[in-house]
């Protein structure tokens, strides 16, 4: 037992909460440092690891935008050979989701849960070590893949049988055990956060006075459970065709290939709102405490996520309009996905009048989740397009659907998970980012997602198909845009690299433990930086103030 | 430690649901099959066609009605694995409704072993699948062959009149599957 372990467990931490853990400094030599680090059951030190891990894969995922995006630059495939530009698309996809948005907002729930509701770590801390350490694991999979004998995974993150099963490379075997991998910590995760939100509150935080990101986390994480197994389920078939002779998704053998979509896509749409509830949660938390206002609606905000985790569900066919499906089946795909647009417009019009009146500041992270509700707006009327059986079958497979889950992913999941970073590193390390330097990346980054991202929509209106390496010259202006769109995007992440590191390391002003003006909720009760172990014994929920409860009448208790 | 033992049971609860989640895919495989085969959705498997009776096919064959013409189109594939060298003599034949028309496929087993094979029948459209009468066929047995020995098998069929006026083109695909005995195979 690690002496931080020790504390924790006995709970009487108290002397030592202003002590720094042995493995925050290589003072006490390397093997101190990798052994704090591999062992830790601390939820800070879990959702800091989450966190590096996702930025690393941001660049990783990203680079391989970039050479998504150059290969894309002028026609002609003049760069990689078609097969080389599978394999990105393929690997880029999966890393963004598993990679960056999954494990950042895991990140972000094991950092500010615990602190959030008054709870003094997460309530399964070993398996939460257990959770994030299986990831290096399946990611370091995932890029051997790449690299076995006779092409790396080259069938779109969606590995559709029979691309991924009959004709899959050898390496299609890595990456089903790397997302086994994926599965198991997800899921794992996602049971650790419902035990932790439903047994740790602080005495008198009731379920409808947690905070919004806590409600959003713990719907996602039932969302989790149901849909990551899904994935693992398929994958195994995939793997059961491959090696021993069963015909799941094979029609020759009485198996058929579009039942894989079917059980691909009863994951994936619930995995898309997995992507994004917590994307919700946050710029709930954010846009009150900068309009210095008491979010809009609150029941209404949960019941809404509660309707949206529901209706993820059962909706799963309009991926799939295309694929061969009954005219009444298409109907009530496409009337039950036109539904989410009600509860999902809820939140929208609820954010919009949270800002209402209030008087605002533009800080980063508010700048960020602002550009959140217009863009990710964007990205849901698109989607609204997309749910239209009729108008599917001209953006079926073409760059609108790119355009738009990028635009829901992009300008919507990773700006949120960039808010929430900016809103709570001041928490986590003591000091505020350099605010000139987050203002640049907010523009350049915002810009650059609409030059990159917005010119796809005519391309896929005009026809041009996703997921090929080249393409007719009259797609080339718009083309050339998305490309130096991408650049920008991706070179202006080094500014955001630079201004967290640099805050992280002691640079930047001295942050109090409100942080924000009008900050409010459990985690601004403890100083800047967080205290190692915090809430060792459950705080008063009742008694937090903030100006924004004074200012304003119906307030939290 | 009250706290403690509600941890465990979310944790069992949790890990109860992702396991039948993960079981829930290969549900699916049976409940898949029924919902299509009780909708009438995307089937096209015929395998459940049953032989048809020498006395209905002599009433169906009492009027031959030659003002159609259906053309009906062979092809043959083997399972994974499957080494036979397996094809339609008659790629494609044209038949009127009502008449009896023979065709052949060619089986040829090229191991060293004595190999038993069973063909698996699948039709395309499928509103074909309720007109088209088998009267005899090698997919309704299993075929045995001793290593490098070849046969002609038969498939004997008729199209009755009410095949919907719009077909005009059938498909009939058969795939092959290595049928052999688990002792043998190892042997």
């Amino acid at each position: 037992m690690t002496t931080h372990e020790h504390h924790q467990a006995h709970g009487h931490a108290h002397d030592h909460e202003h002590e720094s853990p042995p493995h925050h400094s290589m003072k006490n030599g390397f093997v101190a440092w990798a052994k704090g680090w591999l062992f830790t059951t601390n939820h800070k030190d879990i959702g800091t690891l989450y966190l590096i891990l996702s930025l690393i894969m941001l660049f990783y995922g990203g680079a391989m935008a970039l050479l998504i995006r150059l290969q894309l630059f002028q026609p002609g495939a003049r760069f990689f050979d078609p097969n080389f530009y599978n394999e990105l698309v393929t690997v880029h996809g999966l890393v963004m989701v598993f990679g960056v948005i999954m494990p950042a907002f895991v990140g972000l729930a094991n950092w500010m849960i615990p602190m959030m509701i008054g709870a003094p770590d997460m309530a399964l801390p070993r398996l939460n070590n257990w959770s994030f350490w299986i990831l290096p694991f399946a990611f370091a999979l995932l890029t051997i893949s790449l690299f076995v004998p006779g092409s790396g995974p080259n069938f779109g993150w969606t590995l559709y049988a029979p691309l991924s099963s009959t004709y899959g490379p050898p390496s299609t075997d890595y990456l089903i055990v790397a997302i086994h991998l994926m599965g198991i910590s997800s899921v794992l995760g996602a049971i650790n956060i419902i035990a932790t939100i439903t047994n740790l509150r602080a005495p008198g935080m009731t379920w409808m006075k947690m905070p919004l990101f806590v409600w959003t986390w713990f719907i996602t994480a039932f969302l989790l459970i149901g849909a990551m197994p899904v994935l693992a389920g398929v994958v195994t078939m995939i793997l059961f065709d491959r090696h021993f002779g069963t015909s799941f998704f094979n029609a020759a053998g009485g198996g058929d290939p579009v039942m894989y979509q079917h059980l691909f896509w009863f994951f994936g749409h619930p995995e898309v709102y997995i992507m994004i509830l917590p994307a919700f949660g946050i710029v709930s938390e954010v846009i009150p405490t900068f309009a210095r206002k008491k979010l809009f609606g609150y029941e209404f905000m949960v019941g809404a996520v509660a309707a949206i985790a529901f209706l993820s569900y059962i909706v799963w066919g309009h991926h799939m309009f295309t694929a061969g499906m009954a005219v009444g089946t298409q109907l009530y795909f496409m009337y039950a996905t036109m539904l989410i647009a009600v509860p999902t417009g809820v939140k929208v019009f609820n954010w919009v009048a949270t800002m209402w009146r209030g008087s605002l500041t533009f800080e980063t992270p508010m700048l960020f989740a602002i550009a959140f509700v217009v863009l990710f707006t964007i990205g849901g009327f698109s989607g609204l397009m997309l749910a239209i059986v009729p108008a599917d079958y001209q953006y079926q497979d073409t760059y609108f659907v790119v355009a738009h889950f990028h635009y829901v992913l992009v300008a919507g999941a990773l700006l949120s998970i960039f808010c929430a970073v900016y809103y709570w590193l001041p928490k986590w390390t003591g000091r505020y980012y350099n605010e000139t330097l987050g203002k640049w990346h907010f523009w350049l980054t915002v810009i650059a997602i609409n030059i990159t991202f917005f010119p796809m929509h005519f391309l896929g209106l005009t026809g041009m198909p996703r997921r090929i390496t080249d393409y007719a010259v009259q797609y080339t202006e718009f083309n050339m845009m998305a490309t130096i769109g991408a650049f920008i995007l991706g070179f202006a992440q080094f500014i955001f690299l630079y201004n967290v590191l640099a805050t992280m390391l002691g640079k930047g002003k001295k942050a109090d433990a409100r942080v924000w003006e009008a900050s409010h909720g459990l985690e601004w009760t403890l100083e800047s930086p967080a205290p190692y172990h915090s809430f060792s014994t459950p705080p008063k929920f009742g008694e937090i103030k903030t100006e924004a409860d004074d200012k304003f009448e119906h307030v939290q208790p | 430690m009250v706290e403690k033992k509600s941890h465990r049971k979310i944790f069992i609860i949790g890990g109860i649901v992702a396991v039948l989640m993960f079981g829930f895919c290969f549900a699916m495989v049976p409940l898949y099959t029924l919902i299509c085969k009780k909708t009438g959705i995307n089937t096209t498997s015929v395998a459940g066609t049953e032989l048809t009776k020498p006395s209905v096919a002599a009433a169906l064959g009492k009027n031959i009605d030659m003002s159609r013409e259906i053309t009906v189109q062979f092809t043959a594939t083997n399972h994974m694995g499957m080494p036979w060298d397996f094809y339609p003599r008659t790629k494609s034949v044209k038949v009127h409704p009502g008449e009896k028309v023979q065709v052949y496929f060619y089986a040829k087993n090229p191991t060293e072993k004595n190999m038993t094979a069973q063909a698996i029948p699948a039709m395309t459209p499928t509103e074909a699948i309720s007109h088209f009468h088998k009267i005899e066929c090698f997919c309704f047995n299993q075929q045995k062959l001793k290593a490098g020995e070849s046969r002609e098998m038969g498939l004997l069929f008729q199209i009755d009149k009410d095949l919907p006026k719009e077909t005009q083109v059938i498909t009939l695909a058969y795939t092959l599957f290595d049928a052999t005995p688990n002792e043998a195979s190892k042997g």
